[in-house]
């Protein structure tokens, strides 16, 4: 590299104290569109299906996403808009009509059906909502039809499961009158998670306790004024906002990601319940210690090490904090496609002072950025980490970091492992 | 509007990037939003290239739609210029631009760039990946070639009796099904042969190495999805004629041998001889004798599909009992083919037709892509995969061409190994009752790995369900069954099925099962 890297000026860092300023990036993306939540969202609710209405590239992109092609007849499916369709020759709504009777006769157990606006669809302002009340009125009761959009114009990777769980916000039933407050956990969760935090809640006495997308469309949770919302994933923006619509009120909270976010998520609910201290702690010394246990198997690995965070699926602060404070990392540089201030206020307050933080995305001035600091460890998406690698820098893709189960006490170990196991690759190879 | 599960295909931008990213010193900037960066990773992690694909996107967003697209796409190609200093650039939209139209072409010209822009129209809601791919070659061949052709009318000039004869290697591509190794083994053949490899492209070519194409005597066209366009170009602007025959398997490598040998002037006795080659005696050897007329299914592109029927047929003794394509651009060469095997060609890209064609014709070894691997595998039918799209496994660490008499030996071992794994679990059948065989034991060769373990062996295709509905088994018939061996019990079901359709018999008992045997003589 010839040229110095653009430094971010001085002021643009975080302060340790919530009031972060970043650098602001417009350039090259080198990031998945929403569609790309439908890969763990239809493993998630069990009776939905997900039908792309886009392009060849919207399919390949999901196909792609989910890596291998291991499913005879996945839950989702694209509805390819083809060259007759724009030329007026065929009725889109006709057409579309059409596509989802046969997919709804070739699948009848389908309870819920998305249909997902992408960048094609959008473009040619092809009114899916209104596509989904006329289908939902053919096809009521056996089958709810809702729609979102995923498109790469509106959404970035995560943002799609966004504005899935924003879809279901108004489909959610009223609480029952004078019910008493209610915990609702909202993002897509493992079963194992969800059951861990299930148990979790019970021995504090918090409840009733549901969670938001349910693993199957008949169980929606209930929603009101007494409804009080953990959000479990930092990138629910339109979520929170519909819930707040209903009547709901957020929890503030860090995220439950190792052993200090998942105690600070936990006690944000064990507060509003009125739990008394003792009995959080009882609850959950059990879990802190075991996590603790559990990441100081990697602690050695990553300790004192430095990580470079590209933007991709909105984690990277809470992924930030948890490897600084509780493994003594050293973020360089956080990206993400977009900082959510109200809803990591809490977040960012952890993370060590003079952390640059970075919203969008330029991609090739960050890889000039991240050459240059040469980071020991570089998160980052599918496309860069051969390449990075190959340049001798260690990486760990991020899709991963959706993939598998890592919130709660029970797989801090497990995060924390995710980011060790390329170094200790690294260490193990001789050849 | 198309419903679709998994797509054969990709969009024709992606074919344009195979030739982006198989050369070197090129660039292509599409217009395009951030989702469509996807793409990057086939080649960064299917093929596990260490570098990035030289593409840059614009990624407009929503909210640039009102304002100007146009100028950010000008933007993205003035920086990229810029930053990779490309010899030349290719400029195209993906589906979502298209409908935006902006005019890459129009819009990077008036940029007055110092390198050759090359604009692409790939349209994206007709056309698919492999007509992009080869649209791509073929403008990028005429744009830097065109000006080195000589005058329409005036004749190649013969060449010197001194020089060897030379070719180019057309067709290659990154993300190709063993192009790699095939550009190796074919390179290899005709230097033996005595023919010069001029270039080869696009895969490891410079810009300046498509506008010097025009100085060899012929080209070789490996692939002709790729590359057919181009060649016929190349013959009507300098002469050049070009192979028609894929030297994949043995019969078409001695064809190959001798066509190329017509078009270099040579004698190609030396080489047909083809003494490296171990299929042919592999083939004739007795153990050999238990793939006679073994049922194989087959599709893929045209051009894998076409030769590996051919393999199958003449060089294995199998029976090719189903032949098709996602090419339709090569329909019509498949369906004459499949004529000569007596089966009707399948032409289609829906996954859920082929899978159900599978099912119906309970083939006893599918040769396909990787769709077909997954459709095999759920029916329990021995699979090797032979064409696109490809997998990570597809880039295997060793040698293994498949063009040549090497890619023969290595088709030979590839396709018999699923037959002779499905031997071994026979014999495992023979003590499915002992505790250590339990029958939901997974066979080993399977691989299985944990992710996909949950939904093996799902739902049947409806067109199974439905064409078995009309009789019914009795249990003990359904027991006996079960003891045939596993990889022709699906053979032995259909035929009794049928057997007793043909009878009038709406019960199937032990003694239609032997019936049927003995009445279809196997
Ligand atoms: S970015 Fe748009 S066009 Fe591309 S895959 Fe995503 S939704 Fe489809
Ligand atoms: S051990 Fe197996 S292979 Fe050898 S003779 Fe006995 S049955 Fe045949």
């Amino acid at each position: 590299m010839s040229e110095a890297p653009a430094g971010p000026p001085a002021g643009l860092r975080a302060k340790g104290c919530g009031e972060a300023t970043v650098l602001r990036e417009r350039g090259q993306r080198e990031v998945f569109c929403g569609l790309t939540g439908i890969v763990w969202l239809h493993r998630k609710i069990q009776d939905a299906f997900f039908l792309v209405v886009g392009s060849r590239t919207c399919a390949h992109l999901i196909q792609s996403a989910a890596g291998v092609m291991i499913f005879a007849e996945p839950r989702f499916a694209t509805a390819i808009i083809d060259e007759r369709d724009l030329a007026g020759l065929a009725d889109l709504h006709e057409e579309l009509d059409r596509v989802v009777t046969r997919l709804l006769e070739r699948r009848p157990e389908i309870r819920l059906l998305f249909l997902v606006g992408s960048c094609p669809s959008e473009v040619i302002k092809l009114d899916l909502s209104r596509a989904a009340a006329r289908l939902s009125e053919s096809f009521a009761p056996r089958v709810r039809i809702l729609n979102y959009s995923g498109s790469g114009i509106e959404t970035t990777f995560t943002q799609g499961e966004d504005a899935c769980l924003a879809s279901l916000v108004p489909e959610l039933p009223a609480e029952p009158q004078r019910s008493g407050p209610s915990l609702l956990v909202v993002g897509a969760l493992a079963d194992v998670v969800e059951d861990q935090l299930r148990r979790l809640f019970g021995d504090l006495g918090v409840g009733p306790l549901h969670f938001l997308p349910p693993r199957r469309s008949p169980e929606l949770p209930p929603v009101g004024p007494q409804t009080l919302f953990l959000l479990a994933q930092p990138f629910l923006a339109d979520t929170a906002r519909a819930l707040e619509e209903r009547g709901a009120t957020r929890l503030a909270a860090p995220f439950p990601l190792g052993a200090e976010g998942t105690t600070l998520w936990l006690k944000a609910a064990a507060d509003a319940w009125g739990v008394p201290r003792t009995r959080f702690h009882a609850v959950t010394a059990p879990g802190q210690d075991r996590a603790r246990r559990a990441i100081a198997h990697s602690a050695q690995q990553l300790s004192g090490k430095s990580v470079f965070f590209f933007p991709d699926s909105q984690l990277e602060v809470p992924l930030a904090r948890f490897l600084s404070r509780e493994l003594s990392m050293e973020p360089i540089e956080v990206g993400s496609p977009y900082l959510h201030r109200e809803h990591l206020a809490e977040e960012l307050r952890l993370l060590p002072p003079g952390t640059l933080l970075s919203e969008g995305q330029d991609v090739e001035r960050q890889l000039d950025r991240c050459r240059a600091a040469r980071p020991y460890l570089t998160v980052c998406g599918l496309g860069l980490a051969n390449p990075l690698e190959a340049e001798g820098l260690a990486t760990k893709w991020s899709i991963e970091l959706l993939f598998t189960p890592i919130q709660g006490y029970d797989q801090a170990g497990d995060l924390a492992e995710l980011f060790a196991r390329p170094l200790t690759r690294r260490d193990r190879l001789v050849a | 509007m198309q419903l679709t599960l998994w797509t054969y295909e990709a969009p024709p931008h992606v074919g344009a990037m195979r030739i982006a990213t198989a050369m070197n010193g090129l660039h292509y900037v599409l217009h395009a939003p951030q989702g469509d960066t996807y793409a990057d990773l086939l080649f960064t992690m299917i093929e596990r290239l260490d570098r990035r694909p030289p593409v840059t996107y614009s990624t407009f967003q929503a909210r640039d739609l009102g304002g100007d697209t146009a100028q950010l796409f000008q933007t993205a190609v003035k920086e990229a210029y810029e930053r990779f200093r490309p010899e030349a650039i290719l400029v195209g939209a993906s589906c979502t631009a298209e409908l935006i139209q902006d005019d890459p072409g129009g819009l990077a010209r008036a940029l007055a760039l110092p390198v050759p822009v090359i604009p692409l129209e790939l349209p994206a809601y007709q056309r698919k990946e492999n007509w992009g791919a080869s649209e791509t070659f073929y403008r990028l061949v005429r744009a830097l070639a065109g000006p080195q052709a000589p005058p329409p009318g005036e004749k190649r000039p013969g060449r010197k009796a001194a020089t060897a004869p030379s070719c180019n290697i057309l067709g290659p591509t990154a993300l190709g099904f063993r192009h790699r190794d095939d550009v190796f083994e074919v390179t290899r053949l005709l230097e033996r042969l005595g023919v010069e490899v001029h270039r080869v492209a696009p895969l490891g070519a410079r810009p300046g190495d498509i506008a010097r194409l025009g100085d060899a005597d012929f080209n070789v066209v490996l692939y002709p999805e790729v590359a057919e366009t181009a060649a016929r170009w190349l013959e009507r602007s300098f002469g050049q004629p070009w192979t028609k025959t894929v030297p994949i398997g043995v019969g078409a490598t001695r064809d190959f041998i001798a066509e190329v040998a017509a078009l270099a002037d040579l004698d190609p006795t030396p080489l047909l001889s083809g003494q490296d080659c171990r299929l042919p005696w592999y083939s004739r050897s007795v153990d050999s004798n238990y793939f006679t007329g073994k049922r194989v299914f087959i599709f893929g592109d045209a051009t894998h599909a076409l030769a590996a029927a051919r393999i199958a047929d003449q060089e294995l003794g199998f029976k090719v009992v189903g032949l098709g394509t996602y090419s339709r651009e090569f329909a019509r060469s498949l369906r004459e083919a499949a004529k000569g095997y007596g089966v009707e060609a399948l032409i289609t890209d829906d996954y859920l037709e082929v899978e159900a064609r599978v099912a119906e014709l309970q083939p006893e070894l599918v040769l396909g892509t990787q769709m077909e691997r997954h459709i095999a595998k759920r029916l329990g039918i021995g699979c090797a995969v032979i064409s696109s799209p490809v997998h990570v496994q597809d880039f295997p660490a060793r040698y293994s061409p498949q063009m040549g008499f090497e890619g023969a030996n290595v088709i030979f071992d590839t396709w018999v190994h699923p037959l002779v794994m499905g031997l071994e679990e026979h014999l495992l059948a023979m003590f499915r009752d002992d505790f250590e065989f339990h029958d939901g034991a997974i066979p080993s060769h399977l691989g299985v790995s944990t992710a996909e373990g949950d939904e093996r062996r799902t739902t049947l295709p409806s067109a199974a369900l439905s064409e078995t509905s009309a009789v019914t088994w009795e249990e003990d018939a359904e027991e006996e069954l079960r003891k045939v061996p596993f990889f022709v019990r699906g053979k032995a079901r259909r035929n009794t099925e049928r057997f007793a359709l043909d009878q009038g018999l709406a019960i199937i008992s032990i003694e239609t099962l032997y019936d049927a045997k003995a009445h279809f003589g196997r």
